[in-house]
């Protein structure tokens, strides 16, 4: 996946850089014809699903529990900014923080096991996680958290119009965005991918995989949480719903859909699977259904999705 | 009445032999994932949609048809049954060159088309099937009692666990199959048709899941979300007992069933987590589990 060429930005090749500066222009623009509060939840799941890719497309983990610390990111910035006023950047660093050492934990026991035993376990903790929100105290059980009132950017930029709202989500979309790009093109993002295409060779390079793995664990949990704790602020509520394994699935495939191990696939990912999802709503089970056909289609027809076909056709790296 | 660390003897051991319903259920399910994972090389994530779909065929045989329990323990695993060799031909069997991973996540996908199209149908509420008449009441055990047809599902579940077993050890097809899962073209190179044997493994599978849904139908009621609740748990139960051994994954679906009851009775708030906290104790100590050979 990285192009490695001579002429790179910043680690971007040129056709990256035109793609980013559409997606700029896209984030720019958009508002102004689209509900913007539609365009932040699709950041929100763009940035979780760019965490998820972040472990299946460049180690070759499949985390199938994910939205257990979406989920936590969810409940964890609602009930800062509800229950200690904090503000909006704490709330969204503290959601990180918190889905990161859940991630630590969870990610030391899950690496123990290879393959699909690692996806099996997951999602066994994921369920877990559940479990233990729909018991403890400070998650309001099947009520959730509700009613959780904007906070303050830095403390003194106030929130409470949409507008405001969404370039603050922009920018921590972005930050999360370059971050991850930043890891994958950095030294230690390269044995990432050694681990991916040959763990036995990388261990027998003397590199100690089960950190390696459980680092990039860590980090993108806490993206993952981030991304949550911001989902949380723009609707003002968490609950167990961000916590199912329905919603695990989902970001499976939207990072299926858009093309695993892209830089741009999760983002076009959560493009589609959120409009779907808003256009299918009103007719219950065809959501489920759709999902389920997309899935199957993906896996049988194109499995490099939409932007991994895309960036074959044009031979470039996306 | 008996007392043990302050525990009453009476209802513990009731809680508990009504958690091996459950963990009869699991041991059916996780059998068929295991016997699936041998051949195929996949996890069949839509094994819990298909023990659904055992559950809404015997409702539908006997609502549409007629029908009633006991032959749709033998119709509705044939259905489905059929059912799964077509998935397998159709779908399944063009990944198996593939990463392993590919295969979850189709059979993900057809769990969800499965579990969209029930609740479309039926609605998330669940239908009544009723206990069929040979098998109401309760039965008397000496220290508590038993609805009849709860004891009958323990027992048969362990009976046809214990079939499979035997057939898989014992007989010249096991013998077949267990080697085709050591090496598969050492076995085509002798001449067995080995494709074949992957798609009837595969439809037995998913017989057997099948079969426990016709079984779990008039316990839990039918419901098109019995799939994925058990799913989860069951590949905890996987996990743990680790998929190398058949006698493992039946024996680890049965004594989970049975700490899950246990655990009931004791800390009611924790037995819907006792089995993913034993998972994590299990993968600590032992991470290819119980049973499982190490990688």
């Amino acid at each position: 996946m990285s192009a490695s060429t001579s002429s790179t930005y910043w680690g971007f090749t040129k056709a990256q850089i035109v793609a980013l500066v559409i997606m700029l222009a896209v984030i720019a623009i958009a508002p102004t014809a689209v509900y913007p509060v539609f365009l932040m939840k699709v950041m929100c799941f763009a940035l979780f699903a760019s965490a998820f890719n972040l472990l299946i497309g460049y180690v070759g983990l499949l985390s199938f529990g994910h939205s257990a610390y979406f989920g936590m990111g969810c409940y964890i910035g609602a009930y800062a900014a509800k229950a200690w006023g904090f503000p909006a950047e704490l709330c969204v660093i503290l959601a990180g923080v918190v889905a990161a050492a859940m991630g630590a934990v969870f990610g030391a026991i899950a690496i123990r096991r290879q393959g699909i035993y690692f996806a099996m376990i997951t999602l066994a903790l994921a369920q877990f996680t559940y479990f233990l929100c729909t018991q403890m105290a400070f998650t309001g059980g099947e009520d959730g958290i509700q009613q959780v009132p904007r906070p303050f950017l830095l403390g003194m930029f106030s929130l409470s119009s949409d507008m405001a709202i969404y370039w603050m989500v922009a920018g921590v979309f972005l930050i999360g965005f370059f971050g991850i790009f930043r890891i994958i093109h950095s030294p230690f993002g390269q044995v990432l991918k050694a681990i991916r295409e040959n763990e036995p060779r990388a261990i027998s390079l003397g590199y100690r995989v089960d950190q390696y793995k459980l680092i990039a664990f860590v980090l993108s949990t806490f993206i993952a949480g981030a991304a949550g704790g911001m989902k949380a602020l723009v609707f003002g509520i968490a609950t167990l719903s961000d916590v199912t394994w329905q919603s695990s699935g989902e970001i499976v495939l939207t990072t299926l859909l858009g093309g695993l191990g892209t830089i741009f696939g999760p983002a076009i990912g959560a493009v589609i699977v959120n409009t779907l999802q808003f256009y299918l709503s009103p007719f219950g089970s065809w959501v489920t259904i759709t999902q389920g056909i997309i899935f199957v289609t993906c896996v049988m027809l194109f499995r490099r999705g939409v932007i991994g076909e895309l960036a074959d056709k044009l031979k470039i790296a996306l | 009445m008996l007392m043990v660390l302050g525990y009453n003897i009476g209802p513990l051991l009731a809680q508990s032999v009504l958690g091996m319903v459950n963990g009869a259920f699991y041991a059916l399910l996780s059998l068929g994932l295991a016997v699936i994972f041998g051949l195929l090389n996949i996890i069949n994530f839509a094994h819990g949609a298909l023990y659904m779909l055992g559950a809404v065929v015997s409702w539908w045989l006997l609502t549409y048809l007629g029908i009633g329990y006991w032959p749709s323990l033998v119709i509705a695993p044939i259905l489905v049954g059929a059912f799964g060799v077509v998935l397998e031909r159709t779908m399944i069997s063009k990944l198996y060159k593939l990463d392993h991973l590919y295969g979850l996540l189709l059979t993900f996908g057809i769990a969800l088309i499965v579990e969209g199209l029930a609740r479309n149908e039926f609605g998330s509420s669940g239908l009544p099937y009723a206990v069929p008449a040979a098998l109401r009441g309760a039965t008397k055990l000496g220290f508590m009692i038993m609805p009849t047809y709860r004891l009958w599902v323990v027992v048969a579940s362990f009976v046809i666990c214990m079939s499979t077993w035997i057939v898989l050890e014992k007989t010249s097809i096991g013998a077949t199959l267990r080697a085709a899962t050591e090496n598969a073209a050492l076995v085509q190179a002798f001449g067995v048709n080995v494709p074949r044997l992957v798609t009837l493994t595969y439809g037995s599978g998913v017989a057997l899941a099948a079969l426990a849904g016709v079984m779990a139908a008039p316990v839990y009621s039918v419901n098109p979300n019995m799939g994925s609740d058990v799913i989860i748990v069951v590949f905890a139960v996987v996990v743990i007992g680790g998929m190398g051994s058949i006698l493992g994954s039946i024996l680890t679906g049965f004594s989970l069933g049975l700490l899950e009851g246990f655990t009931k009775f004791i800390y009611p708030e924790a037995s819907g987590v006792v089995v993913f906290v034993l998972m994590i104790a299990v993968l600590l100590t032992r991470p290819a589990g119980l049973f499982g050979k190490a990688s």
